[in-house]
């Protein structure tokens, strides 16, 4: 992100209220132009309240929203030059493609030509340039979905809105469209903001991602960042696989924290501000970044037993029971392992990992 | 009993076949004994002399249609010239009867999509409310009516007590109050079919079209009237259609100026100075003309469609 990216939505202490009950809890975030952007969280987290907040479909019970430096918290949908792909299309049935994807430009007052001139345009973009007289009920899903797509892009709107577009998609379809919608983004240079709860998804196409949880903003980051750094337990949870424990600190020495997770075993973490000696705090360790070993010396620090091996294709994940303490995930990656054995269940192992694959979370 | 064997799958075609026509016979002898049966009892009536008491003589005569259509005279010796009373009646008729569908669309389309834009639970009370008044005969409902609006009625106390008006306003014996009582009457006929077609109705289509800059006026015309047009073309339909041959408001709230279509049959049916084959035939004329408003329709509805696809 260079420093001069100039900021195309700025929220500022947003506040949805229903009621009694609160779904948006003071977020304040700043979304770069020409930035891919994910908001992602389990259902009900708020990011869709928060997304239709930025449409001006829900008002905002506290704050302000600024588009390009524009408050546009006040202004009905209407008159926002946001665009939105809807979770379940919207198409208009009682029109055709094309002239579902004229609507806007009809309305932002291009003539009738004009407006299909262009929807022509934006059709042979996403390569539906044959159905353009059809009925989007004679569309399949995806090609539904392209419509959905080419409407809300052909107004050029300054940011474009996507709740959940792929939901409805079966996988193979779901992934292809994910890689299409990152080329268009970088196509068109327009600020999208993508709406999912698939971690995998918003980990693929995002820039950056802001991962919510219950109307708060848990962690702000790079893809990678949030997935190998994460900053509380939700977060390293929700986003990917992990081993998530519960330890106690021991000892600090040079930025390493010395915890016991039980059971007489010990593990070196991360240093993390706000966490001193004797506390208990939970540390996350991917099941990546840990190796079996049968011999100790190779580093293999915590000892265990194998419980099961369960392949899924490219790689395989081994269960291991540490003597009198917890279980842990382990994932080899099948083209990785090379001639390494593949230890079966009952054999005595000790699992390895690198300075600094343990981290700490504060809560 | 041998349609359900036949889902079991051993019986034959020719059975099931049979079994199709008598299930069917329920359906064809509602068809044949009350829509077919009737029509054809009116449709040979009008062709038939008119004996003086009332009823008929079965001699073929044209005399009815002649009587609507025809003036010949005191004596029925001058040369024809087109009667002009029978056909004004028709025309207020469909006049009025197009006022208060209009009026029952207006108020009608704002409370269908009222209701239908409240909470999933709290619908069903709406509804209930609507059809409640509906529980009262119509002619109690009509007469009731003819009570509020009169001069000395409640609705002229209330204006005169508030000031805004210095003397009543004559609404009973106007067209208007024809127009209000048919309102009134078939009101409930408007609301229910549209407001089951916005209850359908995807909303986010209209935050779609708000979302593509169009306003909410702009969104009303151009996306949710045409899809919830099935119901309003219903509601419309089943106003119409009764109101144009209704007998009880125009009598009750019309007066003898405002006499319609209803009441002129009504009037050949009653007691001994009626005329059947005459009013058979101003019956024939009446379903005839309805068919081919709703002809009409239809076919500008279906151009229209051809020219949106």
């Amino acid at each position: 992100m260079p420093e001069d990216q100039s900021i195309a939505i700025d929220v500022r202490d947003a506040v949805k209220r229903y009621g009694d009950f609160t779904a948006l809890k003071k977020i304040s975030l700043s979304i770069l132009d020409n930035e891919f952007f994910t908001l992602l969280g389990p259902s009900g987290c708020g990011k869709t309240t928060l997304l239709r907040m930025i449409a001006g479909f829900e008002d905002v019970t506290e704050g302000e929203i600024y588009l390009f430096g524009d408050e546009i918290e006040n202004l009905p949908p209407h008159q926002r030059p946001v665009n939105t792909v809807f979770q379940n299309y919207a198409l208009f049935p009682h029109m055709t493609v094309l002239e579902n994807v004229a609507f806007g430009l009809e309305m932002r007052g291009n003539s009738r030509a004009q407006a299909r001139t262009r929807a022509g345009e934006m059709l042979e973009l996403v390569q539906l340039s044959q159905f353009a007289a059809r009925k989007p009920s004679q569309l399949s899903g995806g090609q539904q979905q392209r419509v959905a797509l080419a409407r809300a892009l052909a107004p050029q709107p300054k940011v474009l809105l996507l709740d959940e577009p792929l939901s409805a998609l079966d996988l193979k379809l779901r992934k292809s469209m994910q890689l299409e919608l990152k080329y268009l983004q970088r196509e068109t240079g327009i600020t999208f903001i993508f709406v999912t709860h698939d971690q995998e998804e918003a980990l693929t196409m995002s820039d950056r991602i802001a991962v919510m949880s219950e109307g708060e903003l848990q962690q702000l980051g790079a893809p990678r960042d949030i997935y190998e750094r994460p900053h509380n337990k939700f977060v390293a949870d929700f986003i990917g696989e992990t081993n998530l424990l519960e330890v106690s600190v021991d000892n600090i020495i040079n930025g390493r924290a010395i915890c016991h997770l039980g059971g007489g075993h010990e593990l070196t973490c991360n240093e993390v501000d706000g966490i001193g000696v004797g506390s208990k705090v939970h540390m996350s360790v991917r099941p990546e970044r840990l190796f079996i070993s049968d011999d100790p010396t190779e580093g293999g620090c915590l000892k265990g037993r194998v419980q099961e091996n369960i392949f899924a294709g490219t790689d395989i994940t081994t269960i291991i029971n540490l003597a009198d303490g917890p279980n842990f995930t382990v994932r080899t990656s099948n083209s990785e392992r090379g001639n390494k054995r593949i230890f079966e269940p009952g054999n005595e192992v000790f699992v390895n990992m690198e300075m600094g694959a343990a981290r700490l979370l504060a809560d | 009993m041998a349609a359900g064997a036949t889902r079991g799958g051993g019986v034959t075609t020719d059975t099931y076949k049979e079994a199709r026509t008598w299930l069917l016979m329920p359906a064809w002898l509602v068809l044949l004994v009350l829509s077919l049966a009737p029509v054809s009892m009116i449709l040979i009536y009008s062709f038939l002399t008119k004996e003086f008491r009332g009823g008929v003589i079965w001699d073929f005569s044209l005399a009815a249609y002649d009587q609507f259509f025809f003036d010949r005279g005191l004596f029925g010796d001058e040369a024809p010239s087109i009667e002009w009373t029978y056909i004004t009646i028709f025309w207020r008729s469909i006049w009025q009867a197009g006022a208060a569908t209009l009026l029952s669309l207006i108020i009608g389309f704002p409370t269908a999509y009222f209701i239908a834009t409240r909470p999933e639970k709290v619908r069903p009370i709406w509804v209930f409310l609507v059809t409640i008044p509906y529980w009262v005969n119509l002619l109690i409902r009509t007469v009731s009516m003819k009570f509020l609006l009169r001069d000395q009625g409640p609705l002229n106390d209330f204006l005169m007590s508030t000031g805004l008006i210095d003397s009543p306003i004559h609404i009973v014996n106007t067209n208007f109050a024809v127009q209000l009582g048919l309102f009134y009457s078939y009101l409930p006929f408007m609301v229910l079919p549209i407001y089951a077609s916005v209850e359908r109705y995807n909303f986010s289509l209209s935050e779609a079209a708000a979302d593509l800059y169009a306003t909410k006026w702009v969104a009303l015309r151009r996306i949710l009237l045409p899809a919830i047009k099935p119901g309003v073309i219903a509601g419309c339909i089943l106003v119409f259609v009764p109101s144009l041959g209704s007998f009880l408001a125009p009598d009750l709230l019309g007066g003898a100026k405002n006499f319609m279509i209803g009441s002129l049959i009504e009037e050949q049916f009653k007691g001994n100075a009626g005329n059947w084959p005459f009013g058979a035939a101003a019956s024939m004329i009446l379903l005839t003309m309805v068919l081919i408003i709703l002809l009409i329709f239809a076919r500008q509805q279906a151009k229209a469609e051809k020219r949106e696809g």
